[in-house]
């Protein structure tokens, strides 16, 4: 009995082995480095300086603006991804014939198989002076400007994080026991407090997941602000990027990174409960 | 007599049958068996690969065949570095940046990979305070000929007699305007930023780059465009945060907008000038009358650079005369050597986006080495861009 109790651990210790050395390497290691830079000095040409003290966190109010934006922008991308994934999820799962769904499912997924960079230079060809503005010209419309506007941005994100939401979703909405629906029916509600009291409730661990990936990920995103926003808003990804390749302030640049990762781990422990609250005894288990 | 599929072959079916008798009674030079297997070839190859037998034309040291260049967008013509290729067999992998300060974090936090990169005039010093650029061997470029460079725009390159650097090319920091969208004359950084907030309303670009952003802001006011004072830098400032609203873009890629029609307006340096009036002639560069920026871009190897073999031979090859020509053709910007100002063609010297007249020249500042590393500077940036 003690061997096998031996050998189940040693089962343990080996599936677990490849991703606790991957976080270990990739996760922590470099949390630790950007920890110690964070208490550091910048030194006179740029860069580190070894010492000890909390005056680049003191200085955090100086990316306030950076933090609202990114606070803004996080949850209105995701509510934006929400609102186009919910209706496909939908359609995926309880909708399509079953012979089209695999194929569905397949064309929801593809666009991954590109870089999130090529596909956003894409859109700003497309959105750009030779793109649609083009076309509007040739019938007439003349000067129109899509490039670097909050809409496109807006355009990036959907476009980009679509498919995190569709996902997750689409399973809680697949695990739906049909004959519920049934028997709300043939208690008498009508299809709209159906679906309200009981295919949106049953998907909320979905959407929450999937509002909580996106989130995350629009947390440290500094690429479709940049690339289809001109640069002129201003996002922690983009602060960052700056302190660390600009004006080659390490220690600052580390101490809004571990005020990100903090409040990255706030959104998720706020998702979670949220979720659990909302949908009974069934979690979220992201952390 | 019509030409037979044959000719041209490297040998044809009668020699090769001869050959092999040939081969058939021991009689073959070790030349002709290496050819006509193509085991010559393989050898020549395999060793340049492994490094036991030199490159005929750099037969001192292997090149190993490849090598990376960090340097500015739209800045080479790409036919050099195939050309490159094709005589030493080095492939030259090539890095685009949008600032020096880029370029500086990325060799400070070590590890680059290049062999070869493009600082501009005032960032010298720094790297060589830091200790991360090599002092060039002089003699491993036998193209370059000092005597022959104008050392107005190429003295920083030198530091304590030692060379850090040799030019490649210079220019100046103006403004492209679309003249059939803009059509009032321009003259000054004073109307640059007005008409951003006038007829160039969401049509104007700046650079993402606190140099010439501040520095042509502090312009506005007729301070210096290197300026570290306080409250200079706070009219700048104010300046700058009233154009936000009105900007296209804060972005240093300023071609793709201005080509596409979505930008009218763009702070500008001289090569992308050139190339924007050389293909779209309604887009015009302006160089403010109050000054701003005039720069030299150098070429210089990194300390830790992986094969400063490849980057001399590279640099050495960029020194040529013949080579520098092409370059300054397809890239547009201004010469320091007077052997290409020799070569270049007229119409060339005379364009005034490339050569402007000595008034305009005069007034303009080299940006200096403080400029570059002030961090109020850098805040003041990110404050603007933030706002």
């Amino acid at each position: 009995m003690h061997g096998s109790r031996l050998r189940k651990n040693l089962l343990t210790a080996m599936l677990l082995g490849p991703a606790t050395a991957w976080l270990v390497v990739f996760l922590v290691l470099p949390f630790i480095a950007i920890a110690v830079f964070s208490v550091g000095e910048r030194a006179p040409e740029g860069g580190y300086q070894a010492a000890f003290t909390f005056a680049q966190y003191a200085n955090l109010p100086a990316r306030a603006t950076a933090f609202w934006n990114t606070m803004v922008l996080a949850p209105v991308g995701a509510l934006a991804c929400l609102l186009v994934a919910y209706p496909v999820a939908y359609y995926l799962a309880l909708k399509a014939p079953q012979r089209w769904r695999l194929i569905l499912l397949a064309l929801v997924v593809i666009p991954f198989w590109t870089s999130l960079l090529m596909r956003t230079y894409a859109w700003m060809y497309v959105l750009g002076g030779r793109g649609i503005p083009a076309l509007l010209a040739f019938v007439g419309i003349e000067d129109v400007r899509l490039i670097n506007t909050p809409g496109a941005v807006l355009l990036g994100i959907v476009y980009g994080y679509l498919p995190l939401m569709i996902l997750p979703i689409y399973v809680s909405l697949e695990r739906l026991d049909r004959r519920l629906l049934e028997a709300s029916a043939d208690l008498g509600a009508t299809p709209i407090s159906t679906f309200l009291g009981v295919t949106l409730k049953l998907s909320l661990p979905g959407v929450m997941t999937g509002f909580s990936l996106v989130m995350i990920l629009l947390l440290g995103e500094y690429l479709i602000p940049t690339l289809l926003g001109g640069g002129k808003v201003f996002f922690i990804g983009n602060a960052l990027v700056d302190l660390f390749l600009q004006s080659r302030n390490w220690p600052f640049g580390s101490a809004i990174a571990i005020t990100l990762v903090l409040v990255s781990v706030v959104v998720l422990i706020a998702a979670n409960r949220i979720s659990t609250r909302v949908s009974g005894a069934r979690r979220v288990d992201l952390i | 007599m019509s030409k037979s599929y044959r000719d041209g072959l490297p040998i044809s079916p009668e020699n090769f049958v001869d050959q092999l008798m040939r081969l058939k009674r021991g009689s073959i030079g070790r030349r002709d068996f290496l050819g006509l297997t193509g085991l010559g070839i393989a050898t020549a190859v395999m060793a340049r690969e492994i490094g036991i037998m030199p490159t005929p034309a750099f037969a001192a040291e292997n090149l190993g065949d490849r090598m990376s260049i960090a340097t500015w967008p739209n800045y080479h013509d790409p036919a050099t570095f195939e050309n490159f290729k094709k005589d030493t067999g080095v492939a030259v992998e090539v890095n685009v940046f949008g600032s020096n300060e880029e370029m500086l974090a990325k060799l400070q936090a070590g590890a680059s990979g290049w062999s070869l990169f493009v600082p501009t005039n005032y960032t010298i010093s720094t790297y060589k305070k830091l200790g991360i650029i090599e002092p060039l061997e002089m003699a491993k470029l036998p193209n370059f000929d000092g005597s022959q460079e104008d050392p107005r725009f190429t003295s920083e390159g030198t530091i304590d007699a030692v060379t850090y650097a040799v030019p490649k090319n210079w220019g100046t920091t103006g403004f492209a305007v679309n003249t059939k969208k803009l059509t009032k004359p321009m003259t000054s950084w004073k109307e640059f930023w007005d008409t951003a907030m006038a007829e160039g309303d969401s049509r104007t670009m700046v650079h993402d780059y606190q140099l010439t952003t501040i520095g042509n802001a502090l312009k506005y006011y007729g301070y210096s465009f290197n300026s570290l004072k306080p409250d200079e830098l706070a009219k700048a400032e104010e300046l700058l945060l009233k154009v936000k609203p009105h900007l296209f873009a804060v972005s240093s890629d300023y071609q793709p907008g201005m080509r596409a029609g979505d930008a009218w307006m763009t702070m500008c340096w001289t090569n992308d000038g050139a190339q924007l009036h050389r293909d779209i002639p309604e887009i015009a560069y302006v160089l403010g009358k109050e000054g701003g920026e005039i720069w030299t871009d150098f070429y210089a190897i990194p300390k830790d650079a992986p094969n400063k073999p490849a980057g001399y031979a590279l640099l050495n090859y960029l020194m040529n005369p013949q080579v520098a020509v092409k370059e300054h053709l397809a890239n547009g910007a201004p010469s320091t050597d007077a052997r290409v100002n020799k070569v270049l063609p007229k119409e060339v010297l005379d364009n005034p986006i490339l050569y402007p007249a000595a008034d305009l020249l005069t007034p303009l500042e080299f940006g200096a080495a403080a400029t570059l590393t002030d961090p109020g500077r850098a805040e003041l940036m990110a404050r603007f861009k933030s706002a």
